[in-house]
């Protein structure tokens, strides 16, 4: 009665938007060459790990599922940039400043799950919350302007590359290993699953549904902090306005990289997938010289059709 | 006798498993048909295909003689085909009428998706059906007021309001006390009387054979026999089902050993008010009572899944807090959940992930780093242990048939390996050879020296299974019982469960 099929409930989920996103780079690559000269590769590579690490940081809140969604990744970007700017101007070694950033985000996002798991406010308010927030506490930091001058040993965290791969893909591909880990190998990752997959059962079978909600803030949290500081180093300067609308391409690549928004789905490799794919599309705008004007509207319409091309593709697979 | 419905070599194939294979299956005009068998016998599926809730893969239906092809649900109804499934599916969030019309509202003039509803009409209807199934609650009453048998008179009416022939019930007993039950056959009587044909199905062999007409019985995906009321026995009914004899509620002798779990002067909200008890090591402790009893409620406390606001807790002398499921698991108390989809599984996720949730802390390394290996052992262990019938253990587990997701909550929890288990209804939508099964296990449980509490509504099982027994009446415990030599009946039970002693007492 009872036969062993090992493996053949582990589809590739991924290989869909790979497929994706190399027909999509081949079509770039044939119609503009210049697509692959190392200077537009380095550039692309930086844009994902940007995408690809709030990516992450917002799959591993999505997939608890609860309507759970951090919308403050944008802001806090421009915020923790701006704070780093600061401390760096003010004589904080590079570090240290580093670090406080890091447990700055870190801090929002227990704000975030504190607000969420004890007050019980949905996180879509929370969140929207600190994205006004952030924003603003970054023009009143800086009062509109620029904050420049940063020293150039921070300025390699963007512009700085190990044998010809820019560090931010590095710090991608770190985190990215890390962060896979914990979601398919731990305890952490099942109960996350288990969580977005049904709360009360979760809770029933000795899952601490709180300190699950909690962790993912914080990890979104941190996320944003790490890309706020890339950021800032890319741009050498603090800058109130950079990072607008981010959250939303996070949330489409987590989608697009198959995390279900109504939880207990998703994956490290989807997310970074999807990322590429939409720092793809800005590139390839770029390289085929469609007007600016065109790129929200192309990229709005990509993300539709590629979600819905899942949803059908999960229909049909049943 | 009319045939209302007739199918012929219905075939059902799901990834690693035949469903359904083959099936020819006929109605007659007015009678109570009951289909039986093991869990994932196919009853569910043939039902489902039936009623449009499936495609066959091959085989063909025919209603009243004519060949039909069925699409969706709403092409069974319109040919009067109703379904009352095994998981009630009611919006709770709406009222009474509005689920019985849900998606065919009746409105003034034309019907667009726009038009005004005529409340008055679909309040006058619904009550008009609520009466007829003699139901005593109101139109407007929210549906996650009603308890499930309310909830599934609901689902009768609105079964009813579409003028059905035959109307095919899936397990409809099986959250049912006994009096609900008595019930739901009075109406099922008085629809036959009124021409329409039920198909019954139940685990329950005395419903079986004090309901049917007509009993038609599945084993693995097939039809293997049909009989007659007068023809069937108790015997010949489960050998047909299981192929072999089944050796029921196992004496074993008991020696109760020391007190392991003591609860005192429990209260919470109105539910629970002042429940005190023991549980020795080595004993089975029953609770009966009526729905509403307030027993898992009570468990609910011991559990951490509420908070009591009075009273104290004792585990082997020790008092103790427990604020979560989490606190009561690292006390080694288990609890088996009453609700299986709600609260007992994560029917995303595989057969495997389920069973080993509550172990994992104790079967990875590190206490955080999964093993999957230990894992896959755990659950293929379990898996046989109780005849799991899935094709492979990382089966997601809403692909299983509802008695083979109850066997995995209680695979989850048997292989904790808790010195104190709490089975809320175990053996709801179990088959009865694996009932007798569990039962033993139960009784082994025991044997083995933990301490375990049984809640069931089904009373032969309280009786048979366990060394005393606490009725609850209205959050109160109004007998503690002893049933030793099992010498306790149903007649006892149920006057202290009706809370008449207490008046008495009073
Ligand atoms: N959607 C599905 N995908 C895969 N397998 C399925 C699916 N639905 C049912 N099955 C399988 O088909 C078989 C028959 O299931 P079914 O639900 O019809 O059994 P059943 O007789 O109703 O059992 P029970 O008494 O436990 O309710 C089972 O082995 C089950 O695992
Ligand atoms: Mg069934």
């Amino acid at each position: 009665m009872f036969r062993k099929k090992e493996n053949s409930h582990r589809s590739f989920k991924e290989l869909g938007p790979i497929i994706a996103f190399l027909s999509l780079a081949a079509f770039t690559a044939v119609l503009n060459p210049r697509f692959l000269t190392p200077f537009n590769l380095q550039t692309l590579g930086r844009q994902i790990a940007i995408f690809g690490i709030l990516a992450i940081g917002e799959t591993f809140v999505i997939m608890a599922g609860g309507g759970a969604i951090d919308l403050s990744p944008g802001s806090m970007i421009a915020l923790t940039g701006v704070m780093a700017a600061w401390l760096m101007t003010h004589g904080v070694p590079v570090s240290v400043s580093a670090l406080l950033i890091l447990a700055f985000s870190i801090g929002v996002g227990v704000w975030h799950g504190f607000f969420v798991t004890r007050l019980e406010v949905p996180a879509f308010i929370v969140t929207l919350g600190t994205l006004t927030i952030a924003r603003g506490m970054s023009a009143v930091i800086t009062r509109g302007w620029p904050i420049i001058g940063l020293p150039s040993s921070f300025l390699k965290l963007d512009q700085g590359s190990i044998i010809g791969i820019p560090i931010p893909v590095w710090i991608l591909v770190l985190l990215g290993l890390i962060m896979d880990f914990f979601l398919r190998k731990t305890i952490f990752g099942k109960h996350l699953r288990a969580v977005g997959g049904n709360e009360t059962a979760a809770r029933f079978s000795g899952v601490n549904v709180n300190r699950v909600r909690m962790i993912t803030f914080m990890i979104s949290g941190f996320m944003a902090g790490i890309a706020g500081l890339i950021v800032a180093a890319r741009l050498s300067q603090g800058q109130p306005g950079v990072g607008s609308m981010y959250e939303l391409y996070a949330i489409a690549s987590a989608v697009i990289g198959g995390t279900s928004l109504t939880g207990g789905e998703g994956s490290v490799l989807g997310s970074i997938v999807g990322a590429s794919i939409i720092s793809l599309l800005w590139n390839a705008l770029v390289m085929l010289n469609v007007s600016t004007y065109w790129h929200n509207v192309v990229i709005g319409m990509v993300i539709v059709v590629a979600v819905t091309l899942d949803v059908l593709r999960k229909r049909i697979r049943g | 006798m009319k045939t209302v419905l007739r199918a012929r070599k219905i075939l059902k194939r799901f990834p690693g498993v035949v469903a359904v294979n083959g099936v020819d299956f006929e109605v007659y005009e007015g009678e109570i048909l009951s289909l039986v068998g093991e869990n994932g016998a196919g009853k569910s599926t043939l039902i489902k295909i039936l009623t449009g809730v499936l495609q066959p893969d091959s085989g063909e239906i025919e209603v009243m003689g004519e060949k039909v092809s069925f699409k969706s649900p709403l092409d069974a109804f319109s040919k009067g085909i109703s379904v009352i499934h095994q998981e009630l599916s009611l919006a709770e969030n709406l009222t009474v009428v509005e689920n019985v019309f849900l998606a065919s509202e009746v409105t003034r003039g034309r019907r667009t998706l726009f038009s005004r509803v005529s409340m008055e009409e679909m309040n006058s209807r619904t009550k008009e059906l609520l009466s007829t199934i003699k139901a005593r609650f109101e139109p407007d009453t929210l549906v996650s007021k009603l308890t499930t048998a309310e909830k599934q008179m609901v689902e009768i009416c609105k079964a009813l309001s579409k003028k059905p022939k035959v109307i095919f019930m899936d397990e409809p007993t099986s959250a049912l006390t006994i009096s609900e039950v008595k019930a739901l056959f009075e109406v099922i009587r008085d629809l036959k009387r009124r021409g329409i044909s039920i198909v019954f199905v139940s685990h329950r062999i005395e419903e079986i054979l004090e309901i049917s007409d007509r009993i038609i019985v599945m084993r693995d995906g097939k039809r293997v026999a049909t009989m007659n009321r007068k023809d069937a026995t108790v015997d010949y009914l489960i050998k047909a089902m299981v192929g072999r004899e089944v050796e029921f509620f196992p004496r074993v002798d008991t020696n109760p050993g020391e007190v392991i779990l003591e609860v005192r002067n429990l209260k919470w909200r109105d539910r629970v008010k002042g429940v005190s008890f023991e549980l020795r090591r080595g004993e089975v402790l029953g609770f009966a009572g009526l729905v509403g009893a307030g027993r898992t409620e009570t468990m609910h406390l011991i559990f951490g899944i509420e908070e009591p606001e009075e009273g104290e807790i004792f585990i082997k002398g020790k008092k103790v807090e427990i604020r979560s499921p989490r606190d009561a698991i690292k006390l080694n108390i288990g609890l088996i959940p009453e609700d299986r989809k709600l609260q007992g599984l994560i029917l995303t996720m595989s057969v495997k992930d389920n069973i080993v949730m509550p172990s994992l802390r104790h079967i990875s390394n590190f206490g955080w780093i999964l093993n999957e290996r230990a894992e896959e052992k755990l659950a293929e262990e379990y898996v046989n242990l109780l005849k799991i019938k899935t094709p492979f253990i990382h089966q997601i587990s809403e692909n299983l048939s509802g008695g083979n997701q109850q066997k995995i909550v209680l695979a989850k929890w048997l292989s904790t390996n808790s010195d104190i288990l709490i089975f809320d209804e175990p053996t709801k939508g179990i088959d009865v050879a694996t009932k007798a099964e569990i039962h033993k296990m139960i009784r082994e449980l025991a044997s083995s020296g933990k301490g375990v509490i049984m809640i069931s509504s089904e009373l032969p099982e309280i009786l048979n299974l366990s060394d005393r027994v606490v009725v609850m009446w209205e959050g109160r415990i109004t007998a503690i019982l002893d049933n030793s030599n099992r010498q306790l009946t149903q007649e006892e039970i149920m006057y202290h469960a009706s809370g008449q002693s207490k008046k008495v007492m009073v």
